[in-house]
C-alpha cells in the first residue's frame, strides 16, 4: 500500500475548499479520537494521520508548496527537481524529437540543420536516414472495468465501449482481484509512420457481492440456518460462485462453526484452487416460534447450563 | 525510480486521470514494467516541469505540446552541439585554429 496523500487521508477531493477540508477533519476527528476509542491503536494511528493531514492543508501557504511538491506529506522539505540536467544526463535521449543518435555518425548531427552544409563534410548522405522520416511508437491508453464477483471469481468475456460503435473484446481470467490491470496487447494508440501501436490496460474493478466475500483463494459465506438444522444436522443447498452445491450440517453444530467446501473457491489459472469456508449463522426466524418456546421454558428447566462460565466479568 | 501512485503522492495537487492522460499523450515516456508505469528520475523530473510550467507559465493543455516539442529540441539541439564541441575540442591545435578560422563572422 502506497502513501497517502494529505487529501486521501481526509476523504476529499485535490480542489477541495478549505470548508470542505475542515468539515471531512472534524467528522473524522469525532470518530477517530482516542478518547473514545480507548486501547484502539489503529484509531490512534488514524487519528494521527488525520490531524497531521489537517495541520497541512488548512494552512493555505503550506497546502500551496505541498501541491507544487515542495514538501511532502509530513511537512519535510523535498528537494527540487530541476529539469535539465536529467534532460541533458544519460536518460535524456528518450525525450529526443529523433530518438536515440548514433554517437559514431557526425551526419546525424549535421543532418539536423537540414543537410544545409557546405564543402567536404555536407552534401552527398544528407536527407538519408532516421532525421527524414518520423516514426513514434502508440501510447498505451488505460481504461478501467468493472466486473462482478462471481465473474471475478469464475472468469467470464466482457466486452468495453469505447464509443457507440467501438469495443474491446475482454477475457477475464478465473480469479482476479480487484485492482489488478490487464494488458491488450498493440489495443491502444495507433503508431505513427508504421511504428507499432500502444497497448491497453484495463483496470479491473470488482463489484462486491451481497453476501460472497473474498480472502486471498479462499471464498468466505455466512450461511443461515434454523435452530432444528444445527441441532438434529441437515442436508442443505448452498450457492458458490460455480453454482449451488449439496452440503451435510453435522448435528450439533454452533453458530459460527466453519465449514469447508474444498475445492470451490478463486480456480487460478494452472494454480491452486482455493476453498469456500462457510460459517453457519443460526436464526431464530419469526422472534421464536411459541410452540418451541413453551417447549424450551420445560427444556431449560431440566438442563441449566451457562455457557459464559469462565468468562471473565 | 518511484511507482505510478508515489508519483501522484509527491504531487498532491497532480490528478491520477491528469497524469494517465500525460503519460497517453506521451508527454512523460514512464516505462512500463509488467502491469505498471515505472518512472525514472528523469520522468519525475518532467512530471514536475510540466506542473511548473503550467502553473508558472499558465501553459494550457493544448498548448503543452507545442511547450514540450520546443524544449525537447532545444534539449536536443544542445546535446548535440555538446558533442560537436567535444569533439572540437578533443582536435590538435591546427585543426581547431582552422576551425575558428572557418567560422563565419556573425553580422551585426
Amino acid at each position: 500500500m502506497a502513501t497517502q496523500t494529505p487529501y486521501e487521508v481526509l476523504g476529499v477531493k485535490p480542489d477541495a475548499s478549505p470548508d470542505e477540508i475542515r468539515k471531512a477533519y472534524r467528522k473524522l476527528a469525532k470518530q477517530l479520537h482516542p478518547d473514545i476509542n480507548p486501547g484502539k491503536p489503529e484509531a490512534e494511528a488514524r487519528f494521527k494521520q488525520v490531524s497531521a493531514a489537517h495541520d497541512l492543508l488548512s494552512d493555505a501557504d503550506k497546502r500551496a508548496r505541498y501541491d507544487r511538491g515542495e514538501i511532502d506529506e509530513s511537512g519535510a522539505e523535498r528537494p527540487r527537481y530541476s529539469y535539465r540536467p536529467h534532460a541533458e544526463g544519460a536518460q535524456g535521449w528518450k525525450y529526443q524529437p529523433n530518438g536515440e543518435m548514433n554517437p559514431e555518425d557526425l551526419e546525424d548531427i549535421l543532418s539536423m540543420f537540414g543537410g544545409g552544409m557546405g564543402g567536404p563534410m555536407g552534401g552527398g548522405r544528407a536527407g538519408r536516414g532516421r532525421g527524414q522520416g518520423f516514426a513514434m511508437p502508440g501510447g498505451d491508453r488505460l481504461y478501467a472495468l468493472t466486473v462482478d464477483f462471481v465473474e471475478a471469481a469464475a472468469g467470464a468475456k466482457k466486452r468495453l465501449s469505447l464509443s457507440p460503435d467501438t469495443w474491446l473484446d475482454v477475457t477475464i481470467p478465473p480469479g482476479i482481484d480487484e485492482g489488478q490491470v490487464l494488458r491488450l496487447k498493440g489495443k491502444g494508440g495507433e503508431g505513427v509512420g508504421g511504428a507499432p501501436p500502444g497497448d491497453a490496460l484495463i483496470e479491473i474493478h470488482v463489484a462486491p457481492h451481497p453476501y460472497f466475500r473474498r480472502d486471498g483463494d479462499n471464498i468466505l459465506l455466512d450461511l443461515p440456518v434454523t435452530v432444528a438444522e444445527a441441532v438434529l444436522g441437515a442436508r442443505v443447498t448452498v450457492p458458490t460462485v460455480t453454482g449451488p452445491v449439496a452440503m451435510t450440517i453435522p448435528k450439533g453444530s454452533d453458530s459460527g462453526t466453519q465449514l469447508r467446501l474444498r475445492g470451490k473457491g478463486i480456480q487460478r489459472r494452472g494454480g491452486a484452487v482455493g476453498d469456500q469456508m462457510v460459517m453457519l449463522r443460526v436464526v431464530i426466524g419469526d422472534s421464536g416460534d411459541p410452540e418451541l418456546a413453551s417447549f424450551l421454558e420445560t427444556w431449560a428447566e431440566k438442563h441449566k447450563t451457562d455457557p459464559r462460565r469462565g468468562m471473565a466479568s | 525510480m518511484i511507482g505510478f501512485d508515489e508519483v501522484l503522492v509527491r504531487y498532491g495537487g497532480l490528478e491520477r486521470r491528469e497524469l494517465i492522460r500525460w503519460v497517453e499523450e506521451r508527454w512523460v515516456l514512464p516505462e512500463r514494467r509488467a502491469e505498471t508505469w515505472v518512472f525514472h528520475e528523469v520522468d519525475v523530473a518532467r512530471v514536475e516541469l510540466i506542473l511548473e510550467i503550467r502553473r508558472d507559465f499558465a501553459v494550457d493543455d493544448e498548448a503543452m505540446p507545442l511547450v514540450l516539442s520546443l524544449l525537447d529540441q532545444v534539449y536536443s539541439l544542445r546535446r548535440q552541439m555538446r558533442r560537436l564541441c567535444d569533439a572540437v575540442a578533443a582536435q590538435p591545435e591546427d585543426i581547431q585554429a582552422a576551425i575558428r578560422q572557418a567560422l563565419p563572422k556573425s553580422t551585426p
